[in-house]
């Protein structure tokens, strides 16, 4: 009848002071704030502000002239395809990593765990030399790929390679905590209903994974955008044809133009920011139908 | 269809979860697997459904061995404890989902579909819910989606698994009279597994106790009641008092307390099982038993008046120490008994357990004045 009078009444026995004190059980929320404004402020934005800055001193046309030249255009197209689809195959392998590790228990399952972690481990420039003499036309895959007539090393493809590489982590390590959280009730109802595996594979576990693989695969792509490290190596790094963009920054830098490299950047960092604002934005309301809130 | 299983084992580990279970279910009845948790009892719901399996036995529906065919072969409805609804979709598709999933020859058109689920919103009353998404349902609807998503495919058998276990009172009230109703209508075989005797006795036609992987007792409610074959069958189905002492010349006493079992032949110890409702309550001692009692809470709420006592210069072994006696309301303003208050407990009707003997001996005192005899059970 009155619960809701009565907790009222509790309420204000409890906290006498509730008009005067603060209402937050944890202490600590301003300075933990304070602190985590200031380093992201000094790590993530200045930085960032340091780059608009640099190209803010162009003009327009300027500006527009260096992201416009024909090479610098070129490498976009290299670098987008690249990372599509690298980002793309991590999107399905990555899920299926993250299946197995998730679903079955077999003999060294904890070790291809850390194993899925090495990407973000190694230095990215070690994972190039070593993918480009492996997929070199004398190295361990090359010698074989070569005789089929398929050349990776040094053309686009390698790019692809390097960047799947670099960035499977971020499907697998996205994935996973969802897949262990779905409760196996979703699927036990699913078959008890009569459905068959592909069926409750598409229509009861595949939704539920959807938003987590989206975001894997679109951290994925992002991070590809910006690869250079192991990219470089093994892409052979041909004007028009397996140029990245981010090595056209470095070439920039080489050449003193940090306007110009800053100007490039700013292109990768734009592309990437809106691209993850939109994921983040599009997951919001696909959990807030599901989760109802 | 019936339900037969025949002597299931399963083991988790070094845990033996059923332990030689045998179980006839009989066609069109509402049985209601009782037990404390850990007894096996959603562990055997789940080998009938076929979502877990046995180490060894086997399970028929109307006579037809069913322990190899896949669950989803089996066509059974099966209702989870957390209903288990698919949370990305709308109350319709979950409804639907069964439909959906029929081989395209089985399936019935995309009309045949939606007239079905909307009948069936129709009957759990959600029909303007049908757009809703799970997340957006209250517990107690939540339990009816999952229901009508467990029946769309109109399934021989219902198996459903603490139901209402999630649920607050009121609600679980509501929706047990509803699905009493349902499985009137539909003549489902039915098997729920729950933890609450009141529940167990309420809905079911047949009720199976179990404790620790094995089966204890199956009967109807009202027998089961009346007629526990063993201890823990007593213990588990409500409230009871007990006295645990030895017998010596018909008259079985525990230090200051006693109470006369006419026509007692055994001697040593003895368990003496009352419910609350066998017990009356005196101010004074009364001819055949000495039962002091110090009044401890009264609770007025529901059709009786629960009083709480505790025995006074001696000890019961029965729920910590506490006897409950069940008195009308009527009673209660005349005597108006008060906490502190000294009661004798003078019982009408016991049921005596002597030595290893699970079997218990019905005392009837009102009776036994008349023909004073001790009756045995069976």
């Amino acid at each position: 009848m009155s619960t809701a009078k009565q907790a009222s009444a509790l309420n204000s026995q409890r906290w006498p002071l509730s008009g005067i004190r603060s209402k937050r059980v944890l202490p600590g929320f301003g300075l933990s704030l304070g602190i985590s404004l200031l380093f992201i402020s000094l790590i993530l934005m200045l930085p960032l502000t340091g780059l608009v800055m640099e190209v803010s001193a162009m003009s327009f046309d300027q500006f527009w002239f260096v992201i416009t030249d024909p090479r610098v255009v070129a490498s976009y197209k290299v670098t987008a395809l690249a990372a599509l689809a690298a980002s793309l195959f991590n999107g399905a392998f990555g899920l299926l990593l993250a299946w197995v590790l998730v679903r079955y228990d077999f003999p060294g399952k904890r070790l291809i765990d850390a194993v899925v972690d090495l990407p973000f481990a190694l230095p990215t420039a070690v994972a190039g030399i070593t993918l480009a003499t492996l997929f070199a036309a004398n190295g361990w895959y090359g010698q074989w790929l070569s005789k089929l007539g398929i050349e990776i090393a040094f053309t686009p493809v390698g790019i692809v390679v390097a960047m799947a590489f670099t960035s499977l982590p971020f499907v697998v390590r996205t994935v996973q905590p969802v897949l262990e959280e779905l409760a196996p009730e979703d699927e036990e109802a699913a078959v008890s209903l009569g459905a068959s595996d592909g069926h409750v594979f598409r229509r009861v576990i595949f939704p539920a994974l959807w938003p987590a693989l989206l975001t894997g695969v679109a951290l994925s792509f992002t991070r590809s955008l910006g690869e250079f490290g192991a990219v470089i190596f093994i892409a052979g790094n041909m004007p028009y044809v397996s140029e990245v963009t981010s090595l056209m920054i470095f070439v920039r830098l080489q050449e003193y133009d940090y306007a110009a490299a800053s100007a490039i950047a700013s292109v990768i960092l734009a592309v990437s920011l809106v691209m993850l604002f939109a994921i983040t934005l599009w997951q919001a309301r696909y959990l807030k139908r599901i989760e109802g809130r | 269809m019936s339900i037969t299983v025949d002597s299931i084992n399963k083991r988790f580990g070094s845990y033996q979860a059923l332990n030689n279970v045998s179980l006839d279910i009989p066609e069109g009845k509402l049985t209601a697997l009782l037990g404390p948790s850990g007894s096996g009892k959603t562990t055997l719901l789940r080998i009938i459904a076929g979502l877990e399996s046995a180490d060894s036995g086997r399970i028929s529906f109307s006579g037809k061995d069913v322990t190899g065919v896949h669950v989803r072969d089996r066509n059974i409805g099966f209702v989870f404890q957390h209903y288990a609804l698919f949370r990305h979709m709308t109350v319709a598709q979950n409804i639907a989902f069964g439909l959906d999933s029929l081989p395209r020859k089985q399936r019935p058109p995309k009309a045949e579909i939606k007239r079905r689920v909307s009948e069936l919103l129709e009957m759990i009353q959600l029909p303007h819910m049908a757009q809703r998404f799970p997340a957006q349902l209250s517990g107690g609807q939540k339990q009816r989606v999952a229901l009508a998503r467990s029946i769309a495919t109109r399934p021989k058998i219902l198996l459903l698994d603490e139901p209402f276990g999630a649920l607050d009172a009121k609600v679980r009230k509501d929706l047990r009279r509803w699905l009493r109703n349902l499985h009137d209508e539909f003549h489902f075989t039915s098997i729920f597994v729950t933890h609450d005797q009141e529940e167990a006795l309420e809905l079911s036609d047949q009720v199976v106790v179990m404790s620790q992987g094995n089966v204890e007792q199956v009967n109807e409610p009202t027998e089961l009641y009346a007629r526990p074959d063993s201890r823990f069958v007593f213990d588990f189905l409500g409230q009871v008092n007990v006295l645990s002492g030895d017998v010596k010349h018909s008259r079985l006493s525990l230090g200051s307390a006693w109470v006369t079992v006419p026509g007692i032949k055994h001697q040593g110890k003895a368990q003496l099982y009352l419910r609350p409702h066998e017990v009356r309550l005196a101010t004074t001692p009364a001819a055949n038993a000495n039962l002091p009692l110090r009044i401890e809470a009264v609770s007025l709420i529901g059709s009786e008046v629960r009083i709480e006592l505790r025995p006074e210069g001696w000890h019961s072994t029965g729920s910590d120490n506490i006897w409950e006696v069940g008195i009308s309301h009527a009673e209660f303003n005349q005597q108006r008994p008060a906490r502190g208050d000294l009661r004798y407990a003078v019982p009408e009707i016991g049921h005596l357990f002597t030595g290893e003997d699970t079997q218990p001996e019905t005392v009837n005192w009102a009776e036994a004045e008349s023909a004073p005899r001790v009756r045995l059970i069976n």
